[in-house]
């Protein structure tokens, strides 16, 4: 790892007094377990590491009758174990308990998990977010893409979006609030990520001098949720498809849902088509393999990765299934 | 002469008992000190800039900027410009300086031109009509070549082909000690050198073997009542060990050198090094205490090794410690090559097996590699086999756990169960019907197998292919079977007496993990009448009598025969010394429970203590050796034979697998501790699942990278992937008699094949190549629906 400046403001201003204008030279440190690693693997190279665990206004998880207000810096354990997410968030904990292993969620933050840095391995090995041979061949699209995106891949970016629990919090409705120089601001959790075009930019919405000060999930009513996950092993694996929904329902059919994929594309994936093919409907086997046929009609997998439409087809029914209450 | 034999049955006190294995304690309690623990005041730290390219001639080497980089004590180029590399990760420069930033700092400030050369890293099927002529023999093409052929055979290919290497004396030497057949060595002195060209190298990726005949398999296969047709393989894994390859190495002074190796080789260590580094072996120590795993790929002394050697030199003979960073460790430190074929197999509608026809491929890395031993274990009576070695730009290749077995039989027992299969055969019928062509542990397998097919409930369990389904849960059992040899490696111990009752034993070998130390002890202390605990054990430095490398599962063989020879001449010295306090002959006397006694009249005894109290001021050290002629009998042997069955259940939406249950059935001889035996078996059911369903070195072929040199996609299984493991050890009459045999690599054989014949049977139909993924789950499945 190489040297770096090491600084550990007391208030969020201060944080964001020590950031700076571009990605890169300086970086926000909470739990480490990602950032530390790309440093090891000289992935990410900062200059200046900002400490923000003694900022106490970023821990704490409350409840009010609006809903869940979670400090960016609570542990994923933390949150997992929390008595209002184990109660009104049931999808939650367990996305969060399907997450990494129980030494990472002890170390792990909330607001880590959402700016973590993709997964995708050309980008792990140093070859860059975007990633080209030197005679501009995308190591992607040619190479070994079995584990990359099958939707909104159209441009350079081709990795899946990395967090397990987002989308989780998507389809529960959740805010993200930042901080910068120029005060706080508040956006939809979905509005957060962004697919990049360009080496310089990232995949979320955050300035390189903003932080996540917390997050808020709406109260969660009467909805009934669901998180489902495929992966190979059973713990401590990147999935191969994740989806979340969220049902509204009037008795049994759905007044609305919402239904959010994950490690299909560059971003978390809403499904506004499969969200409408489960508006009016009673839940059932064919509603719901309609509902995962919706979602995955756009998509456009690469030479090595058409099993995961598949995956996330059936990732998509089975979270539907489970949100009703039938078997997943 | 004494008696050397092992004791009877009855008389057993602690061999064939579960023990628990002496070091235990200190593992858990995180006090066992590995080579990576070893650590020194004002100790450097080394590290290696590696070739970014698969395949690149070195231009130039600027390492000028590190030398000046301050906390740089020593910069040593391992490779000169001119040279070409032959894979990513390859060593070019080794650094020491004064903590691990500063030598990452002075890694990446020093300067290499490359030129890049096309690179091959794929180890797909060949295509048509390559690799048509087989090249001059390299000294591994040789040793593979006696896998499969017999010597004249070997001798005369050698002879038409010629040789990549020198034959001068030292190669020689080293052939007949490893035990090349004489008529194999003439061969290759009379053999014309080819040197390798770089540019015939490059040109030559595909070596074709020459085909292998046996028999008449046209004519069996043209009669043939049935014949079954598919593809099956292993891929390129690593050995991915927990502890990384590595050592420290320091000069106490100018003419010594003391490492602190991670080996399994402790005895081999100083060998190796001495010439590179121009030091008599002599003066070369070797010491380790701990190893955190090596399944093979840990017996040499490596070239980051010499170059932390050379670096602790260049820095006035400090310590420098040269341990590999993960992604080192499992682009470099060696891996399994692959084996894929394409086979065909006809038996009689009642099973019997008569012919086998195959083309297989697969690469070692450079070095390409041999045929795995096809058909494995059953010798069908007519043969054809081909084989197409790719010498590719992966990187080396190194023994893994059972070298070429676990491909041979996921290739060979996947290609007899689908011929179950189509015969709509039970394929343990099948099996069972075939065990007479299997070698002499035909009766073995039988009697295993009734064991096993009870332990897995096979008669009610087992159904058809894609019979037994609920939704979307695929249910089936699969099978393999295995072998292996095992005879003890050769072994010197020192067991010393000392005057005041306590006792000691010293040995240059290594314990693995695998509970060696626990065995010798078990050994010593059931000859000598003692506790475990009475005795003192010390092992894994070259200050200690030389005992052979832990390789091919021989370890066990050799310290145990040469244990209990030094531990029964030890006890005969004593029993001389106190005969005539106990007014008898030394033949009358035994050792039991802690006392020396007459054996006719067991009321004349002294204790251990006062018995040793008579050896007078010096301590008895008597040296026990294996093998030794002179002290029958032989207490080792070799062949041992293993059933596995394996029970999973598959998602057939998602291609999921998940291995339900395995049941193990093994034999090896006379067993010394059962419990340490049953743990090798349940580690290679671990690492067999694994294997089977997760693991493999992926290589980019764009960039010549792997593409996973790391934990998060060089997948092991974890905790919940392993489901229950059953495992049955043969013992008793028929295998203890047989002697001491080893057991580290015949377990790890069966479960690549065993699972994916239980997957096979399960969804109805073969996924070829191991790993078992979700992607080729359903692709196989889809594959079928379209049929
Ligand atoms: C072995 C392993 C398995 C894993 N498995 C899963 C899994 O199954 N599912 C899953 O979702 N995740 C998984 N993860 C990822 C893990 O959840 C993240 O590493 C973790 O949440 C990051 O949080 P952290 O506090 O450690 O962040 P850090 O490593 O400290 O930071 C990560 C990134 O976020 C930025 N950052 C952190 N906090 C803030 C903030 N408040 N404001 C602005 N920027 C910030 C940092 O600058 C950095 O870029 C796994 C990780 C590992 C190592």
């Amino acid at each position: 790892m190489r040297a770096f400046e090491y600084a550990t403001p007391q208030t969020k201003e201060q944080a964001v007094g020590l950031l700076g204008t571009k990605w890169g030279p300086i970086a926000v440190l909470a739990g480490g377990t990602d950032l530390l690693a790309l440093m090891k693997d000289d992935v990410e190279q900062p200059k200046r590491l900002v400490n923000i665990k003694d900022i106490k206004e970023l821990h704490g998880v409350t409840s009010s009758a609006q809903g869940l207000r979670i400090g960016a810096l609570t542990t994923l354990g933390d949150l997992a174990d929390n008595a209002n997410v184990l109660q009104d968030y049931p999808a939650l904990a367990e996305a969060l308990n399907d997450a990494a292993s129980p030494q990472i969620r002890n170390l792990a933050t909330l607001g880590g998990n959402l700016c973590q840095r993709p997964r995708c391995w050309y980008f792990r090995n140093g070859f860059g977010l975007l990633p080209k041979d030197k005679v501009g061949k995308d190591l992607v699209a040619e190479g070994d893409n079995r584990f990359h995106a099958i939707l909104g891949n159209s441009g350079p970016a081709k990795f899946v979006s990395p967090s397990t629990i987002v989308p989780t919090l998507i389809a529960y409705g959740a805010k993200v609030r930042l901080a910068g120089p120029k005060g706080n601001r508040e956006l939809p959790l979905e509005k957060f990520y962004v697919i990049p075009k360009t080496d310089t930019e990232r995949e979320h919405d955050l300035r390189p001098n903003e932080i996540i000060t917390e997050v808020f999930i709406p109260a969660a009513g009467g909805m009934r949720a669901a998180h489902y996950e495929i992966r190979q092993k059973a713990a401590f694996d990147w999935p191969l498809a994740v989806a979340a929904v969220a049902l509204n329902l009037s008795g049994s059919k759905v007044l609305s849902a919402r239904v959010v994929l994950g490690y299909v594309a560059p971003v978390p994936w809403p499904s506004p088509e499969a969200e409408q093919a489960l508006a009016g409907k009673v839940i059932s086997e064919d509603v719901a393999k309609a509902a995962a046929d919706a979602a995955l009609q756009k998509a456009q997998p690469f030479t090595h990765n058409s099993y995961k439409v598949q995956l996330a087809r059936v990732a998509v029914k089975r979270a539907i299934l489970k949100a009703a209450g039938g078997a997943a | 002469m004494p008696d050397y034999s092992w004791p009877a049955a009855e008389q057993r006190t602690l061999i064939g008992k579960r023990v628990s294995r002496v070091d235990a304690p200190l593992k858990v309690s995180g006090r066992a000190k590995y080579s990576y623990d070893y650590t020194r005041p004002g100790m450097l730290f080394g590290k290696i800039l590696r070739s970014p390219y698969a395949k690149a001639r070195i231009v130039s080497i600027d390492t000028s900027a590190a030398e000046k980089m301050p906390g740089v004590k020593a910069v040593e180029i391992i490779q000169k410009p001119g040279t070409t590399v032959q894979w990513a990760g390859d060593e070019i420069v080794g650094v020491a300086a004064v903590d691990e930033p500063t030598a990452e700092d002075a890694i990446r400030v020093i300067k290499v031109q490359y030129q890049q050369l096309p690179h091959l890293v794929s180890d797909a099927e060949p295509p048509a009509g390559v690799g048509g002529v087989p090249g001059p023999m390299s000294e591994d093409d040789i040793w593979d070549a006696t896998d499969l052929m017999s010597p004249p055979q070997v001798a005369s290919q050698v002879s038409q082909l010629g040789v990549t290497f020198k034959a001068s004396p030292d190669v020689i030497d080293e052939f007949k000690k490893f035990g090349l057949p004489a008529e194999i060595v003439e061969a290759i002195q009379k053999a014309a050198y080819h040197p390798l060209a770089e540019s015939s190298h490059s040109a030559s990726w595909y070596q074709k073997a020459s085909a292998l005949h046996q028999g008449d398999p046209d004519k069996a296969f043209a009669g043939a009542e049935a014949v079954s047709e598919g593809l099956y393989g292993a891929p390129v894994i690593t050995h991915c060990c927990l502890e990384t390859h590595g050592s420290t190495a320091e000069w106490p002074d100018k003419d010594h050198l003391l490492v602190h190796l991670s080996t399994q080789n402790v005895s081999g260590i100083p060998g190796q090094m001495a010439e590179p580094l121009g030091l008599p072996a002599a003066n070369i120590r070797q010491q380790q205490d701990h190893i955190g795993g090596g399944f093979g790929s840990k017996f040499a002394a490596d070239r980051w090794d010499i170059t932390a050697a050379r670096l602790s030199k260049k820095a006035g003979g400090k310590p420098v410690r040269m341990m590999l960073e993960r992604d080192s460790e499992l682009q470099v430190a060696g891996a399994r090559p692959s084996a894929y074929a394409r086979v065909k197999v006809a038996a009689k509608t009642d099973g019997t097996l008569t012919a086998w026809h195959s083309e297989s491929w697969g690469t070692g890395g450079p070095g390409g590699g041999g045929m795995p031993p096809i058909p494995y274990l059953f010798n069908i009576p007519n043969q054809h086999k081909e084989h197409t070695a790719i010498r590719n730009n992966i990187g080396p290749a190194r023994a893994w756990r059972a070298p070429n077995h676990p491909q041979a039989a996921a290739i060979t027992m996947c290609a007899l169960d689908d011929l179950a299969a189509k015969l709509n055969l039970d394929p343990l019928e099948l099996f069972r019907k075939n065990l007479g062509i299997t070698g002499p542990r035909a009766e073995n397998y039988r009697e295993e197998f009734a064991i096993a097919a009870d332990l897995m409930g096979w008669k009610d369990k087992w159904r058809g292919r894609g019979q037994d389904r609920s939704g979307s849960v695929a249910r089936g059992l699969g099978l393999s079977i295995h072998t292996w040899g095992g005879r003890g490696h050769s072994s010197d111990c020192d067991l010393t007496l000392h005057p005041d009752g306590s006792v000691d034993i010293k040995l240059g070998s290594q314990d693995l993990g695998t509970g060696t130390r626990t065995c010798i002890l078990m050994v010593a202390a059931e000859t000598l009448g003692l506790p475990i605990e009475a005795i003192s054990l010390y092992i894994g430095d070259t200050m200690y009598p030389p005992s052979g490398g832990s390789g091919g599962s021989t370890t066990i063989g050799g310290v145990s025969s040469s244990t209990r020879r030094a531990a029964v001449d030890a006890r005969e010295g004593l029993f001389t010394k106190v005969a005539p306090a106990l007014n008898a002959q030394p033949a009358d006397l035994e050792c039991v429970n802690g006392t020396v006694r007459v054996k006719s009249d067991p009321s004349r005894s002294l204790s251990w203590k006062q018995a040793c109290s008579k050896l007078g001021a010096v301590p008895l050290t008597a040296r026990g050796k294996n093998p030794d002629k002179s002290k029958p009998p032989d207490l080792t042997n070799s062949g041992v034979g293993g059933v596995q069955m394996a029970e999973v259940e598959v998602d057939t939406d998602t291609g999921v697998a998940k291995v339900k249950k395995i049941v193990a059935v093994q034999d090896c001889g006379l067993i010394i501790d059962l419990k340490t035996a049953e743990s090798q078996c349940y580690g290679a059911l671990i690492m067999g699942i694994t294997y089977a369903l997760y693991e493999e070195k992926i290589m980019d072929q764009l960039t010549g990278r792997m593409l996973n040199p790391n934990m998060q996609f060089y997948r092991l299984a974890g905790i919940s992937d392993i489901p229950e493991l059953v495992v049955h050890m043969m013992t008793g009459k028929g295998y203890d008699e047989r002697g001491v045999i080893g057991l580290g690599e015949p377990p790890v054989i069966s479960p690549g094949a065993a699972i994916s014949n239980a997957v096979a049977n399960a969804i109805g139909v073969r996924v070829p190549f191991l790993p078992l993924t979700p992607d080729r789950v359903l692709k196989a499945l889809a594959d079928h629906n379209l049929d």
